[in-house]
């Protein structure tokens, strides 16, 4: 019965993130349509891809007839970020059984990474949690990418009910709640100039990628200094 | 398609949770958080149609300050999404 505690726990996490995937995943499941796929394709891909913006590419360069390959390496290039996000959350699920990483793993997207990942720097979770969360964020994903598929372009604006500002909003507030160490807030302005830079320089979605390990090695460098300058100033 | 989305978010997972990580590298992985969001963040708020937006027609860009404020105040998740939400949807009906 405990174990249902946990569950819920994540499906509460998941709340925003629902929010968010509503409208982008209406809006997905129109575009796929008008890209060419089949509904029962829209559900297969929102259950098995599963990513967001590598699935708006690809409708794209299925739309344009690109080639297997170059959809598959484009995929692959945009959620790269990923190895990042898994590779930070790894840290606090060293006591996990692999049978349950290997499923909690298909879950992780920018979204469910933000909401785990700063509840996990505050507690650790047990597994019934992250499971919760990344159930209900897919299933929503899954639902609303079909249902926009199906029903079409009778969606209201999102912006009438304020929608589109749920994703954006979501980071807000796990950014800020984040800020815990002297030098986040640092950090934070440095990785959010050198993403916007990235982003409108280099065509593509390296901003996330490049952006993130330039601050972190940043956020390495000056903590040793300044870890340096005070060793050497009390000696 | 499905490895390519798949492989690069559980590999990391499974792997590194069972490695002894050295402590630069735990140092660094500190970090990544509060630098992946900052990263999200940025083009949600200024990018609209593949190019820079700073004005006054950018209505997540304006919500984001409420929202900022809130977040600061209350560290709460909800509230500050909501206030942004709301925001939003004020300046729906004043500026479109």
């Amino acid at each position: 019965m405990i174990r249902k505690k946990y569950w819920q726990q994540g499906i509460k996490a998941a709340l925003p993130v629902i929010l968010g995937y509503i409208p982008v995943g209406l809006a997905f499941g129109v575009l796929a349509v008008q890209g060419g796929l089949t509904v029962h394709e829209v559900f297969l891909m929102s259950l098995m891809v599963y990513a967001g913006s590598a699935q708006f590419i690809a409708v794209g360069l299925l739309g344009a007839g690109a080639s297997f390959g170059t959809i598959v390496i484009t995929t692959f290039l945009v959620n790269a970020r990923h190895i990042l996000m898994s590779a930070s959350l790894a840290v606090h699920l060293k006591k996990y059984a692999n049978k349950l990483l290997v499923v909690i793993g298909f879950g992780i997207t920018d979204e469910t990474y933000a909401v785990a990942i700063s509840d996990f720097v505050k507690e650790t979770r047990e597994p019934e949690y992250l499971l919760g969360l990344n159930l209900a964020s897919q299933s929503v994903w899954i639902a609303s990418t079909v249902l926009g598929a199906a029903v079409g372009n009778i969606i209201p604006n999102p912006r009438v009910w304020g929608l589109d500002f749920a994703l954006p909003g979501m980071f807000i507030g796990l950014l800020v709640i984040q800020m815990k160490e002297r030098l986040s807030l640092l950090i934070a302005l440095i990785a959010f100039m050198l993403s916007l830079a990235i982003k409108i320089i280099v065509p593509g979605h390296w901003n996330v990628v490049v952006a993130s390990i330039s601050t972190a090695t940043i956020g390495v460098i000056i903590e040793k200094c300044i870890a340096k300058s005070y060793q050497s100033s009390s000696v | 398609m499905m490895l390519v989305t798949y492989l690069p978010r559980m590999l990391p997972l499974v792997f590194l949770s069972k490695l002894n990580i050295p402590p630069l590298l735990l140092c660094w992985l500190k970090y990544i958080p509060v630098a992946v969001l900052a990263s999200l963040l940025a083009p949600e708020l200024l990018i609209s149609n593949n190019s820079l937006n700073i004005s006054f027609n950018n209505a997540l860009l304006l919500a984001a300050i409420p929202s900022f404020i809130v977040a600061f105040k209350t560290k709460n998740l909800f509230y500050t999404v909501f206030t942004g939400m709301g925001a939003v949807i004020i300046l729906a009906k004043i500026i479109g």
